[in-house]
């Protein structure tokens, strides 16, 4: 699910607002995120404009309507819409943004240039100029946030809910104890507390490896939500919350889960990411699954499958069964 | 132990393999003492069902004595009769709270494959692929039962093996695929596909009140277990059109109910067939649904249609105009056999009903790899295939 969703949803004072982190506020849809996109859509409209009637471009500006204009706009067009592209399709568009302001210190020279034609109308040039300045001015400000988002690189978080058949007060009570998380949550090998309200984590990277860092839970609301956070100076960045809401019918409880982590480099990071896997949605959703399990069932699901037992290897291999398969009759 | 393993399409063989042991609190292992093929095996033979695996333990009708049990089963204890449900249920979720044991929201360990496919996940079941757990099956000498206090009836002595085992699946399948039709009494149930589940679904719909059952096939030696056995009127596919039978026999109206107990390897004769045969093969649909096209065209303005066979992905070509403008209900799912499993032993004991009727071969388990070929290639008028460990 999207953070922006999740963060939309709920009645009251929606948990998915909550931000132990405070990540989220340099999540990029957000914040420079929505401007950058703003940009983008900016430059894919400018550039059209000049490629396709670059004539009226001219007049609007002020500059004299000739083939050799006409050329150098239908160039700058095509230029604004790969920029444009580039920031609407990458996930980390800060070398497009500040392609954009290449290009916006080119345009600046060439109506500079222009202002030296006696066929130019001097006001309309002096507002295009004023226009072009100050989306430049925006630019190197959507630039500069880009490249200061934390680690420079988009922080990774999970967000997913289910029902357990059990009331908010024992599902709460259960996950409170955070020594049982390691339970269900499966690349988590220990929680510890070690005074009321901190904790330290431990957490199975590949090959033997193990990260730790302390916690803190900051906020508890009893039956209703968990928040922890790590503690300054831990290795690697990371907090979440459980929120837990009575479901309709009254005897269950719908169970929220949101984890996010600021992935640091290096062997280190490679480490801390296996705690949310390839794919952290889905392992938080099996995380869940298991948690649900243990709360409705006492145990956790196990079949010769799950356990590579009889031949069966077991079955958490990447590839799914899809359509094609399916009607491939094998996987 | 010795164990029926699949190894590919058309090919399963008795192979030695490790005990099952106990893994979670609530589990039981049973020693197997009757073991069946189903007709949805036959999918899992034909390579139809995505998700098996070279080695993959077959099985999910059987039956045994218990030998050891996990800590917290407290009704159940070594030297128990039981016969096990196919599907395999928590008995704590929501689901199985409303008896819909079949769609258990917690047996299922591999349930993201599932939810790939269907949205959710069903409930686990023995022997039946990975997307459906990957738990190993019970054409065996022994399993492995999880939830064992919840996924058995205890069956007494006074019955045999072959009396009560067919309460793992097929009855209780037939029973629902029945049950489904809403029968008010004085009603005509048509059932399309006279194996061992029509059999079972002929058989209950009468005992729930159907006037006249009528059952269409393609074997005559199913048609005639279908009319010496279950009392139905008989249609043969292959000699009239059954579209037209039916009006006929129905008064022009249709039947009441139509009950689809052939699945997704239905088979048609002439062009409706060829088409569907053809987009199999090229993957432009994974079931031939020629029954349940027939079924949904013939039933009566209003009435139900109950899906038991097997579907395991897309169909083309579904009349949903016919389901709409003539407001039909259509019934289906797996079995939530644990609902069934008590009631219909007491029919049993009582003498309502000997589900043994359907057997036509027994085997030991060893002969488990003939039992898959004769009753696919319908050879020797196969109907049921039971193997003895």
């Amino acid at each position: 699910m999207d953070v922006t969703h999740a963060m939309q949803e709920g009645a009251g004072k929606p948990a998915g607002e909550y931000t132990p982190l405070g990540l989220m506020s340099g999540y990029r849809p957000n914040g420079e995120a929505r401007l950058a996109s703003g940009l983008g859509w900016f430059s894919m409209g400018l550039g059209l404009a000049e490629v396709a009637m670059p004539g009226m471009v001219a007049r609007l500006i002020g500059v004299r309507d000739s083939a050799d204009t006409r050329g150098l706009l239908r160039a700058a067009g095509l230029r604004e819409m790969a920029s444009g592209l580039g920031i609407l399709t990458r996930d980390q568009p800060a070398g497009w943004v500040w392609a954009r302001v290449g290009g916006d210190v080119m345009d600046l020279a060439m109506l500079g240039l222009a202002f030296r034609s006696p066929e130019s109308e001097p006001r309309r040039l002096a507002a295009a100029t004023a226009a072009v300045a100050g989306v430049t001015a925006l630019d190197i400000v959507a630039g500069r946030r880009l490249q200061l988002a934390p680690g420079g690189r988009r922080f990774q978080y999970a967000t997913r809910a289910l029902t357990v058949n059990r009331p908010p007060a024992e599902v709460y009570g259960f996950w409170r104890d955070l020594e049982n998380l390691p339970r269900f949550m499966r690349h988590l090998e220990s929680v510890r507390t070690t005074e009321p309200g901190r904790s330290r984590w431990k957490v199975k990277g590949p090959a033997g490896t193990s990260v730790e860092w302390d916690a803190e839970i900051v906020e508890d609301r009893p039956s209703e939500l968990i928040a922890w956070r790590s503690l300054p100076g831990a290795s690697v960045e990371n907090g979440g919350f459980v929120r837990f809401r009575p479901a309709p019918g009254g005897k269950a409880t719908e169970v929220k889960v949101h984890l996010e982590y600021h992935p640091p480099g290096g062997r280190l990071g490679s480490a801390v990411a296996s705690l949310f896997g390839e794919e952290p949605e889905q392992q938080l959703q099996e995380d869940l699954r298991r948690f649900k399990q243990v709360m409705e069932t006492g145990e956790i699901a196990r079949s010769d499958a799950s356990e590579g037992l009889l031949g069966m290897k077991p079955g958490r291999p990447a590839p799914a069964a899809t359509y094609e398969d399916f009607a491939r009759g094998k996987r | 132990m010795r164990a029926t393993c699949w190894h590919e399409k058309h090919h399963v063989q008795v192979d030695e393999v490790p005990d099952p042991s106990i893994m979670n609190p609530r589990d039981a292992v049973v020693k197997i003492t009757a073991t069946a093929i189903c007709g949805s095996d036959l999918h899992l033979y034909n390579g139809m069902i995505p998700s098996m695996r070279k080695g993959d333990v077959l099985g999910h009708e059987f039956m045994g004595e218990v030998v050891e049990v996990g800590p917290e089963v407290r009704n159940l204890k070594a030297g128990d009769r039981v016969v096990v449900p196919f599907a395999i249920a928590c008995g704590r979720c929501l689901m199985c709270q409303r008896l819909l044991f079949s769609l258990c929201e917690n047996s299922n360990p591999n349930a993201w494959m599932a939810e790939k496919l269907w949205g959710f996940s069903p409930a686990g079941i023995f022997g039946y692929s990975h997307m459906l757990g990957g738990y190993a099956g019970g054409q065996a000498e022994y399993a492995r039962v999880p939830y064992s206090d919840v996924n058995h009836v205890k069956v007494p002595d006074s019955l045999s093996d072959e009396q009560v085992l067919f309460l793992s699946d097929i009855f209780p399948t037939g029973y629902m695929a029945a049950e489904n039709c809403g029968l008010k009494g004085g009603d005509v149930v048509a059932v399309w596909g006279c194996g061992p589940v029509g059999q079972f679904a002929i058989k209950s719909a009468y005992l729930l009140g159907a006037e006249r059952v009528i059952a269409i096939d393609r074997f005559p030696y199913r048609l005639r277990m279908a009319r010496d056995k279950g009392q139905a009127e008989v249609i043969n596919y292959e000699e009239v059109d059954v579209h037209e039978a039916l009006i006929e026999m129905t008064g022009g109206r249709g039947p009441d109910a139509c009950i689809d107990a052939v699945g997704m390897e239905g088979h048609a004769p002439g062009a409706a067939g060829a088409y569907d045969r053809v987009k199999q093969a090229m993957m432009l649909e994974t079931d031939r649904p020629v029954a349940l096209r027939q079924a949904i065209l013939a039933c009566r303005s209003g009435g139900t249609v109950s899906v038991a066979g097997v579907y395991g992905g897309f169909i083309d070509k579904f009349p949903m105009g016919a389901v709409v403008n003539r407001s039909l209900t259509i019934k289906a799912g797996q079995t939530h056999v644990q609902r069934y499993m008590q009631p219909l032993l007491d029919r049993i004991e009582k003498g309502e009903i000997d589900p043994s009727f359907v057997i036509t071969h027994r085997m030991g388990l060893d002969d488990a790899p003939t039992g898959y070929e004769v009753f696919l290639k319908k050879e020797d008028e196969c109907m049921k295939v039971v193997l003895r460990p």
